[in-house]
């Protein structure tokens, strides 16, 4: 039964006869019946609140009913509760009004903080730089002591790790290559044709696929699926103390997680690009064939020293993206904090950073290629 | 037998298992209203399994588990709603909701299930954390800040959040040191009284079920082999429960007498 309030006004103040249940399933209503109540008694000089015939009581009843009580004491109206049955006693006294002492929120909500906040993405951002060149020497030091003790190479861990990133992803790398090689042929004929060139789209294959897209896009497919999961795998493990647990065996989590995960990046990202360069080429082989070139055509054009040259660019920058998307990921893993949303939040900056980076240095690779004249 | 009104969970043969594996092999318990019923067993037995599967986590190959008398199976997804709304669970590890404070996790089911004002919904919960001894401060901290007693009685507010009926405790002082563990029995007897809860608690604790429990269960071999008050369960033939009892670490607490409530 819900609860209600009878009032009756008498010589000696206002008696309020309480009835129904005053539980938390009442909801606002039990609310709005204390508020009507201290609204109604404001004028009364004294006021007594009989419970004895409630029906039930819980903690959140018992608060309301001793927050009007003394709400009405506040107001000068002197408030009494009695009839309370043995086991509604004690409620009421655990749950006895309070004042309270709202600590104070964290968190500020103002044009300051805004800027703040911007402030402090910016100086995060060249903390992260350091913090990535430090993990990066740190990895190179735990390689050299490794290296020394042929007896603590993981073989078996690098070799799994291998297989996970190298044979699981080649599908996916393949498949969109092959789209992209496509893509890339279908423009070329169609949009040099306007200007009689379209026997060049052959070298715009080659140049374009074997040289930047095969390595990039294989990266950027190998940072959202591979470096996602580094990241989330080492977070997880450092929320539950896992990587504390190996500190504490005299085991360094760079030596046995990272290292052979970064070896086995390195060692999988030329093969994915290997594999994405000749699925690109066959791609555009298609699409060219169906535009009026034969493979054989097309295999002689390709034929040349310069399609070589492109060819080994393209791999020399693969163990570099490599190196950088795996040293992203372990480290974001490494700064994962208790919490999921953590975690989520640091493998989501793994993959945008990593995505990010691998631009930057492609970049940086074109502008050094561009110098040293190939 | 007790009257079925003072029942609040009946589980009647009840098979729960994995793969090839049976787990519960025809399980029955009652319990009563008002008591704290004691669960122990070996480890990996299956407590934790059968308090998972009353809480509905797990599926069960047979069997029946009524609340208040009524079948859960048969019930609509509202109805069981409102069962599991008047229980409160205290998970092993607390599994307070990361990324929410103190506060906001023990608001998280008010504010789903309950219609009242932010403010009354920032009181109750600040004396939800009264009730459990933690300090007005913790309110506004991430669960990964406090330390693994106040997760506890953090999660203990979280699920006394909602003035449930019956509380389900999974190794509530696993993880305590003596005096904390102890002063958590306390906590648990004065909130049990207070509130007029019904306790099912899971414990290795050999002090909280002289301390708080009125009776024990014992569970082996997919079954409850024993169920009574302790100094029956004392009399008891069956090896694992005279080992438990009598062995090392139990027989020291015995000379202390078995008394609820004795601390």
């Amino acid at each position: 039964m819900a609860p209600e309030i009878a009032s009756e006004t008498s010589a000696d103040g206002v008696v309020y006869a309480l009835t129904g249940a005053w539980t938390l399933s009442a909801g606002a209503r039990l609310e709005r019946q204390a508020d009507a109540l201290v609204g109604g008694a404001r004028d009364a000089s004294r006021a007594t609140l009989d419970i004895s015939d409630i029906e039930g009581l819980d903690t959140a009843g018992a608060w309301i009913l001793d927050r009007t009580r003394q709400s009405l004491t506040d107001m000068g109206v002197e408030a009494t509760l009695v009839g309370a049955r043995p086991e509604h006693a004690i409620l009421l006294r655990e749950a006895r009004y309070r004042p309270t002492e709202e600590p104070a929120r964290r968190g500020m909500h103002s044009p300051v903080a805004l800027l703040a906040d911007v402030g402090e993405s910016v100086y995060g951002a060249g903390v992260d730089l350091l913090d990535g060149l430090a993990f990066l020497g740190r990895l190179v030091v735990v390689a050299i002591r490794v290296a020394a003790h042929p007896r603590r190479w993981r073989f078996t861990s690098a070799a799994f790790h291998l297989e996970m990133f190298s044979l699981r992803s080649a599908p996916i790398i393949l498949m969109i290559n092959f789209f992209v090689g496509a893509i890339v042929a279908q423009q070329g004929v169609f949009q040099l044709s306007r200007f009689g060139a379209s026997s060049l789209t052959v070298d715009l294959v080659g140049i374009l696929t074997l040289r930047e897209l095969g390595v990039l896009l294989t990266a950027i497919m190998v940072a959202g699926r591979t470096g996602s999961a580094i990241t989330a795998e080492i977070g997880a493990m450092n929320m539950r103390e896992e990587l504390d647990a190996m500190r504490v065996m005299a085991l360094d989590p760079l030596e046995v997680l990272i290292l052979p995960r970064v070896i086995a990046l390195i060692v999988a990202l030329p093969i994915l690009t290997f594999l994405a360069d000749f699925a690109a080429l066959f791609g555009g082989m298609c699409v060219t064939w169906f535009y009026g070139v034969t493979p054989q055509a097309f295999i002689t054009e390709l034929q040349s020293p310069q399609s070589l040259m492109r060819f080994e660019i393209g791999m020399f920058k693969a163990p570099f993206l490599a190196l950088t998307i795996a040293i992203i990921a372990a480290a974001e893993g490494f700064a994962v904090k208790g919490s999921a949303e953590s975690l989520g939040s640091r493998v989501t900056a793994s993959v945008v950073k990593s995505i990010f980076m691998v631009i930057v240095l492609d970049g940086v690779f074109a502008v050094f290629f561009a110098a040293i004249n190939s | 037998m007790s009257a079925p009104a003072d029942i609040v969970i009946r589980v009647r043969g009840l098979e729960v298992g994995f793969d090839d594996h049976l787990v519960m092999n025809g399980l029955d318990l009652d319990l009563h209203r008002g008591e704290v019923l004691g669960f122990v067993g070996a480890s990996g037995a299956g407590k934790s399994v059968l308090t998972r599967t009353i809480l509905g986590l797990l599926p069960k190959r047979a069997g029946t588990i009524e609340a208040d008398g009524r079948d859960l199976d048969t019930m609509t997804r509202v109805e069981r709603g409102e069962v599991e709304r008047r229980w409160g669970v205290l998970f092993q590890q607390g599994a307070l909701f990361s990324n929410l404070t103190v506060k906001q996790n023990i608001q998280a089911g008010m504010r789903e299930h309950l219609d009242i004002s932010p403010r009354l919904r920032d009181e109750l919960a600040m004396l939800k954390l009264a009730l459990v001894g933690l300090p007005p401060d913790a309110a506004n901290k991430l669960p990964s800040e406090l330390s693994g007693g106040m997760i506890k009685r953090a999660a203990l507010a979280r699920a006394l959040a909602l003035d449930p009926d019956v509380l389900f405790l999974d190794e509530p002082t696993s993880g305590l040191d003596p005096i904390g563990a102890g002063e958590f029995d306390d906590l648990i007897a004065t909130l049990q009284q207070t509130l007029g809860l019904t306790v099912f608690m899971v414990t290795h604790d050999l002090d909280s079920l002289f301390a708080i429990c009125d009776r024990v269960a014992v569970l082996g071999r997919g079954k409850v082999i024993a169920i009574g008050a302790i100094p029956e369960l004392l009399e008891s033939k069956e090896p694992w429960i005279r080992e438990y009892f009598h062995g090392k670490r139990g027989s020291g607490r015995l000379s202390a007498g078995p008394a609820r409530g004795g601390r």
